[in-house]
């Protein structure tokens, strides 16, 4: 109570809060321009700041929940847990960090992967869920990406994911490695059957993600000025000793040097995609 | 040569310095003491003995980087002949730290890959410390699709810290060129023989280390990441890296019995370096038992045996949603 309540008489106090409730995160602030958003605006715009374009880390749900058409939608591999095969333990327990991470993400794993269509046009797409530590690739990310390119070849539909990782899980160790042998694998079949994959690379894909499944595309899409590579800049900085050049590993500098085909803004992203898969698969524009 | 030893093989340098002094002693002396030697000799054989018979997984680490230990062409100029070295991408550069080419193996045509380190100072800056860049990956991908074509069986030899985390390399996409090489071994249709003879260091490593059987040295290593990587990051100090290794498994004792390995092929008492020839003849009495094995059978079968030990790897638990 402030001093200036205690004068009053009790009276004409008032029970509870004198302000008026503000609901959690109506407004938000964007990290980059530093505007102030009102969230469900910034909501309509696909978590992309309406001032300067910055586009912010959504997580796995929301992004297939945007992308995909509302129905029909199956998840794939929805059924599977880590496993903590080597009994892992930093200055924490692999499975602790495994409970933590599913706590606060809701999430089994760090891929979700769906079974849907994108204007009209069936295919499975797949997401990174960054917030699951780290959206790494352990058994379960690559199972759950692997049963998505079969579902692929299976029905003959296209593939396309949505990456967001700082790589391979290190808690998994020498199999967390091994899943980039099995997706990019599961990868070259679908070539094999020109079967169109499309990765898209958001902030940031880094490490084993971004040397196996997201380099594979056979069209390659960056957001815009999402961290794209392979060592991280800290690392490179210690080994080179030098200071790194503007914009180094963002999705411009892929595209400079030939990694990326394009960026592409979320908020286009559906229809781009969509174009392009439909040019790939000989279907009219959607 | 002389051996050098690591900081756990101290004692066993000791004796070694005491046996080269008696040595000395006699070779300008009457005094008859070869006896003494030998028995010297025993016991330093007995002291490597029950060190070796313990080694932590660091310590193995540490024998895997051993100054001396064979590198790639060590091991070619021993077990092939008509080694015929070929370089460059085709598209922007030969990367010194991977050397390839076409070889007979006791006559059989083949192709040999592998990372190379050097020995010198020199030789370890032109060679990038066995870390290649995205030239150094598309050359042995270069060099694998030759072999694909003329049918020739792929031997590749992994001994790297890791891809060069470098600007240059970052540039010109190391994570593609990487990539690229998993997509396009996983399909090839000749047999592909893997063998880690020192540092496997993560996709690094497994950019020329996808194939039908993989084999490692008994003193090599195979890891998601360095131990000082992983104790950096997870430990937040560099210098819990012992327990790093402990906790990954990166031994071949380990991973054999993890799965992810075929065969642990034994090293010579103290390691590879104390006897290169026993080494080399041990790496190539497996590389031709087990391409005799994988001589059997279609191209097809291969591949699908191939993919089949691909989609294996990883564990999980199945519960309904």
């Amino acid at each position: 109570m402030s001093w200036f309540e205690k004068l009053l008489p009790s009276k004409i106090r008032t029970e509870g809060k004198t302000k008026k409730a503000m609901p959690e995160g109506l407004w938000t602030k964007c990290e980059s321009c530093g505007a102030v958003l009102y969230r469900s605006e910034l909501e309509r715009s696909l978590d992309v700041c309406p001032k300067c374009a910055c586009h912010m880390r959504i997580g796995a749900r929301r992004r297939l929940d945007t992308f995909l058409d509302p129905e029909p939608r199956v998840e794939i591999g929805g059924d599977l847990e880590p496993n903590d095969v080597l009994k892992f333990r930093d200055s924490k327990k692999y499975r602790d960090r495994i409970t933590q991470a599913q706590k606060a993400t809701g999430e089994r794993d760090a891929l979700i992967v769906m079974q849907g269509k994108l204007k009209g046009l069936p295919l499975v797409t797949a997401a990174f869920e960054f917030s699951y530590m780290g959206g790494s690739m352990g058994a379960v990310v690559g199972e759950r990406f692997v049963r998505g390119a079969e579902v692929s070849l299976e029905k003959k539909i296209p593939l396309v994911c949505f990456s967001a990782s700082g790589g391979a899980r290190m808690q998994e160790a020498l199999f967390s490695l091994m899943q980039m042998a099995k997706t990019s694998a599961a990868l070259a079949r679908l070539s094999k059957k020109g079967i169109p994959f499309i990765s898209v690379l958001t902030d940031p894909t880094m490490g084993g993600v971004s040397a196996s499944l997201a380099m594979l595309g056979d069209v390659n899409i960056g957001e815009p000025n999402a961290l794209i590579g392979f060592a991280g800049p800290r690392v490179i900085e210690q080994t080179v000793r030098e200071t790194l050049p503007e914009g180094f590993q963002r999705s411009e500098f892929l595209v400079k040097h030939g990694a990326l085909d394009m960026i592409v803004d979320r908020r286009d992203m559906r229809d781009r995609v969509a174009s392009m898969l439909a040019i790939m698969t000989h279907q009219a524009a959607p | 040569m002389k051996h050098s030893f690591l900081d756990f093989e101290q004692p066993i340098a000791e004796l070694e310095a005491k046996i080269e002094e008696l040595r000395f002693v006699s070779n300008d002396n009457e005094i008859n003491i070869s006896e003494e030697i030998a028995k010297l000799e025993a016991k330093s054989k007995t002291l490597t003995e029950s060190i070796f018979s313990n080694l932590t997984s660091w310590q193995i680490a540490q024998l895997a980087r051993h100054p001396q230990r064979p590198y790639t062409l060590d091991y070619i100029e021993r077990i092939f002949t008509h080694f015929e070295e070929l370089h460059g991408d085709r598209a922007f550069a030969d990367d010194p730290a991977i050397v390839g080419g076409l070889a007979r193996l006791e006559g059989r045509p083949v192709m040999v890959i592998g990372q190379q380190k050097g020995r010198d100072t020199k030789e370890k800056v032109r060679r990038n410390f066995g870390m290649p860049r995205p030239e150094g990956y598309r050359k042995a991908m270069r060099l694998m699709q030759t072999a694909e074509r003329f049918k020739l069986p792929i031997l590749t030899f992994i001994d790297t810290p890791g891809a060069y985390p470098g600007i240059d390399a970052e540039e010109r996409g190391q994570s593609e060129a990487i990539a690229r090489n998993l997509f396009v071994m996983s399909t090839l249709k000749v047999p592909i023989i893997v063998t880690v003879i020192g540092e496997g260091g993560s996709g690094g490593a497994l950019a020329i280390g996808v194939g039908d059987r993989v084999n490692m040295l008994q003193y090599s290593t195979y890891s998601v990441i360095s131990p000082e990587g992983c104790a950096s990051i997870l430990w937040k100090s560099a210098a819990k890296a012992a327990d790093a290794a402990e906790a990954m498994g990166i031994t071949s004792t380990r991973l054999k019995k993890l799965g992810l390995v075929d065969q642990v092929i034994k090293e010579p008492l103290g390691g590879a370096h104390r006897d290169v020839e026993t080494m080399a003849q041990r790496l190539k009495d497996v590389l031709l038992e087990t391409l005799e094995e994988l001589s059997e059978g279609t191209a097809d079968a291969l591949v699908k045996k191939r993919y089949e030990r691909l989609m294996q790897f990883g564990q999980f638990t199945t519960r309904p949603q």
